[in-house]
């Protein structure tokens, strides 16, 4: 209720005195101490005996009129500001959080793979090997420092980036030591390694997906809040401009004048307010979807088929390090169960057309939706096949005994296992790249639908409240 | 299995392969006499039988924890076994690569396995085939050692392999090379002092499904006990803090101590395994052959290369063993 927009809006109208106005009741000093009681009392008399006459009957539907005009603005202002932030959130801070929560778990899914790989490889571990191993590791520490300063009071993220701080050092530790025994040939080297991977199969990895998981329902509930549609500023705009009609239609009928300059301007404003939200909406929304299905979704799916990849590789690097001493209940060896699982995650079991195979490649495969996103895929699904044929001959070559053609065919120069992996790797990363700039596109896209609408919905309410007070005001002067 | 069903076997096994009457008797010769512990057999006449009879050879029967170690008298005579391995020039062997001290990678030179077990199959390799003769290390896991032996995808397994009846079904053993036991294996400050009460209120590490485990289930002397997949995560857990001491075979177990100056094994070993080579069981003449081999490594006191490759791979982490263990003979 603000009755100083109308006072100060119409100026042909300062003789009618303020006694009558339905706002005055508060500011006019109460005499009579004897409580506000009789104060409303009061005003509500000398209200019911303006609304006897029709310039009483005016100015209260002026009144009306601008309160709901400015109602809808406010309104429009707050749920649209409301979107607006959830859309920057979106895109400013929960995707990357989510993205980031992403990079921590692959970047300690790929350190883990790193070091069985170079553990494997001895005193002839390439110097990229060990850089790809450090990387990770800082990668993973710096982001979940972002991630701790970034990670919005969530109970379930705090307590998992505590959990990772603690079991990170703990982990490098082991691995190092494991690196330590290997270079002097000691056969505790590898137990040590299997170590720190139970370390990051059981403890970190698990840790870093529940942050995933955690930044990712974010993620969801930041979409959720920006993709809402503004109801109740629907609505106030929908009750201002059907009053503004009806104030119309009244003054059409008591006049036989149809149109009043003042009235149809602020219909004029608030229709174009209400259409501009609505519209505006509408395509932040479908920009928002578009996201979410061609870029989110997409990104989820491949974050997924990336970690596979490098826990299947890392599996198949330790059963040369393992060398079958650990084994599952059925006496199988434990790391090729896992790497097999790993596989199966990551494309099915492997037979039939592309879209079939299963598994998220195929998953990954069906969200995409340009060749430019497509192709990475298929690309990483040819590999696959590729690496799993060349880990069968491996295999067989370590089933046979022969270990050291088992190693050449893993870590080798000639058609190793590693080549289709590095493969399959760099396709992913690829495809992950694509639907990030597609997500990105698409939200931004969004976003930038919504743009000035808080500022704009505001000047022209403005206008329109103005308008309908000059409106009715014109209307008053004839009166006087 | 009665006699008779077990001849049954043997003809049913045999009469698709043309290899006649003639070859049935003579397989009947030979294994009869073996398998009702009856006179020593004259140990020329090797098994004929083609090498696909496997359900033909039973041999565990009347197997007892007593008996076990018991194997085929030695000779020096060519059978098909020996002879298949004389014409492939090269023996197939499976051996552990991650025992340190019996079997594992040279660490100055990875391309090189090394250790107790490796002079073994060496001496093996020699006696069949003539100095430097070319061996094929297989290395296998734990858990495809029996069948490695027989999918015959080694000629035998030199591997810290226990000789017990349960294996017996499935392959022949040479005569005992080495007796080791479970033993505790501790820091070298620790308090623990054997496998005794100074376990009480201790964290003790075993690998899971291993004889050490069995032995603490039924006497743990107050401890906690913690299974890992392997014995030598064991060591880990013992560097880490997270067990106070390790019982593993003491084999092993010297292999432990030799990686960690800072350990050492406690006490007398508490129970009994032999270690043997094990073979296909049809390879008969090829057990008769490593039994020789075993003799003569035996041979000589303190001279004989038994005591040699003791000196050289285990003794300083498993001192106090005095000899090989005697030979058992089942003929």
């Amino acid at each position: 209720m603000s009755y100083p927009p109308t006072g100060s809006a119409a100026p042909p109208a300062p003789a009618a005195a303020p006694g009558p106005d339905a706002a005055a009741p508060e500011p006019s000093a109460p005499p009579p101490p004897s409580g506000e009681r009789a104060v409303w009392t009061e005003a509500l008399r000398r209200l019911r005996a303006a609304m006897l006459t029709e310039p009483g009957r005016l100015r209260f539907i002026g009144a009306v009129l601008a309160a709901l005009v400015v109602l809808f603005g406010a309104m429009t202002a707050w749920q649209v500001a409301d979107r607006s932030a959830a859309a920057d959130d979106v895109l400013g801070s929960s995707q990357p959080l989510s993205r980031d929560a992403a990079d921590i778990y692959r970047s300690l899914a790929d350190a883990d793979t790193t070091a069985a790989g170079g553990f494997l490889a001895g005193d002839r571990e390439s110097a990229a090997s060990r850089r790809r191993y450090k990387e990770d590791i800082s990668t993973a520490a710096r982001l979940l420092v972002r991630a701790s300063a970034n990670s919005r009071g969530s109970q379930t993220a705090r307590d998992r980036i505590e959990r990772l701080n603690d079991g990170l050092p703990r982990y490098t530790g082991l691995v190092e030591t494991a690196r330590m025994y290997n270079r002097q040939g000691l056969p505790v080297g590898g137990a040590y390694l299997q170590y720190a991977n139970n370390q990051m199969r059981t403890q970190l990895l698990p840790a870093a997906r529940q942050l995933y998981d955690a930044e990712t329902a974010r993620l969801d509930a930041d979409y959720e809040d920006a993709r809402a549609w503004p109801w109740v500023a629907l609505a106030a705009g929908v009750l201002a401009t059907g009053a503004l009609g009806w104030a119309q239609r009244r003054n059409y009928r008591r006049t036989n004048r149809v149109f009043n300059q003042g009235l149809l301007i602020a219909t004029t404003a608030s229709v174009g307010v209400l259409l501009w939200m609505a519209g505006g909406h509408a395509i932040a929304r479908a920009g928002l979807d578009d996201s979410i299905e061609h870029g989110a979704k997409s990104l989820r799916v491949l974050n997924e088929a990336r970690i596979a990849t490098l826990q299947a590789r890392g599996d198949e690097n330790l059963t040369l390090v393992a060398r079958g001493g650990k084994v599952t209940a059925d006496q199988r060896d434990f790391y090729e169960v896992e790497y097999a699982a790993g596989m199966k995650t990551l494309a099915g079991d492997g037979e039939g057309a592309e879209d079939r195979a299963g598994g998220k490649l195929a998953e990954a495969l069906a969200l995409a939706d340009d060749a430019e996103g497509r192709e990475p895929v298929q690309e990483a699904l040819a590999n696959v096949r590729e690496w799993r044929a060349r880990h069968t001959e491996a295999r067989a070559e370590n089933d046979q005994g022969d270990y050291e053609g088992a190693l050449a065919k893993v870590i080798g120069k000639d058609r190793p296992t590693k080549e289709s992996f590095d493969k399959v790797d760099a396709a992913l990363k690829q495809a992950l790249k694509h639907e990030q700039t597609e997500f990105h596109d698409a939200a931004r896209g969004g976003r930038h639908a919504l743009d000035g609408l808080a500022v704009g919905a505001a000047v022209l309410v403005v206008l329109a409240a103005a308008g309908a007070v000059l409106g009715i005001g014109r209307r008053l002067s004839e009166y006087r | 299995m009665s006699m008779r069903a077990r001849m049954a076997d043997l003809g049913s096994a045999l009469a698709p392969v043309a290899a006649g009457m003639g070859v049935m008797a003579a397989a009947a010769a030979v294994l009869v006499p073996v398998l009702s512990s009856g006179p020593a057999v004259p140990h020329d006449p090797p098994l004929p039988s083609p090498p696909r009879a496997a359900s033909a050879a039973p041999a565990a029967a009347g197997c007892t924890e007593a008996n076990a170690a018991e194997s085929l008298r030695p000779s020096s005579a060519d059978g098909d076994a020996v002879k298949r391995i004389k014409k492939a020039g090269r023996l197939v062997v499976g051996v552990d690569q991650n025992s340190y001290r019996w079997g594992y990678r040279d660490p100055d030179n990875p391309r090189n396995l090394i250790g107790f077990d490796i002079d073994l199959a060496k001496a093996i390799a020699k006696d069949i085939l003539g100095p430097d003769p070319d061996i094929v290390y297989r290395a296998i896991p734990t858990n495809q050692r029996i069948d490695a032996v027989k999918q015959r995808k080694v000629d035998m397994v030199v591997r810290t392999m226990t000789i017990n009846c349960e294996r017996k079904e499935d392959v022949a053993f040479s005569t005992a090379y080495f007796k080791a036991g479970q033993q505790v294996l501790a820091p070298k400050r620790s308090s623990i002092d054997a496998f005794d009460d100074s376990l009480r209120g201790k964290k003790i590490c075993t690998a899971k499904g291993s004889t050490g485990e069995q032995e603490l289930d039924g006497e743990s002397h107050g401890a906690t006990v913690m299974t890992v997949p392997n014995q030598l995560d064991c060591l880990v857990r013992l560097q880490l803090g997270e067990a106070d001491a390790v019982v593993t075979d003491s084999a092993l177990a010297a292999g432990q101590a030799a990686q960690d100056p800072a350990v050492e094994l406690k006490g007398e070993p508490f129970s009994t395994d032999l270690y043997g080579v094990a073979m296909n069981k049809e390879d008969e003449d090829l057990v008769r052959r490593v039994n020789k081999v075993l003799e003569d490594y035996r041979a000589g006191g303190a001279d004989s290369p038994w005591t040699t490759a003791y000196d050289k791979w285990l003794k300083a982490d498993l001192p106090g063993v005095s000899g090989p263990p005697a030979p058992q003979y089942s003929d």
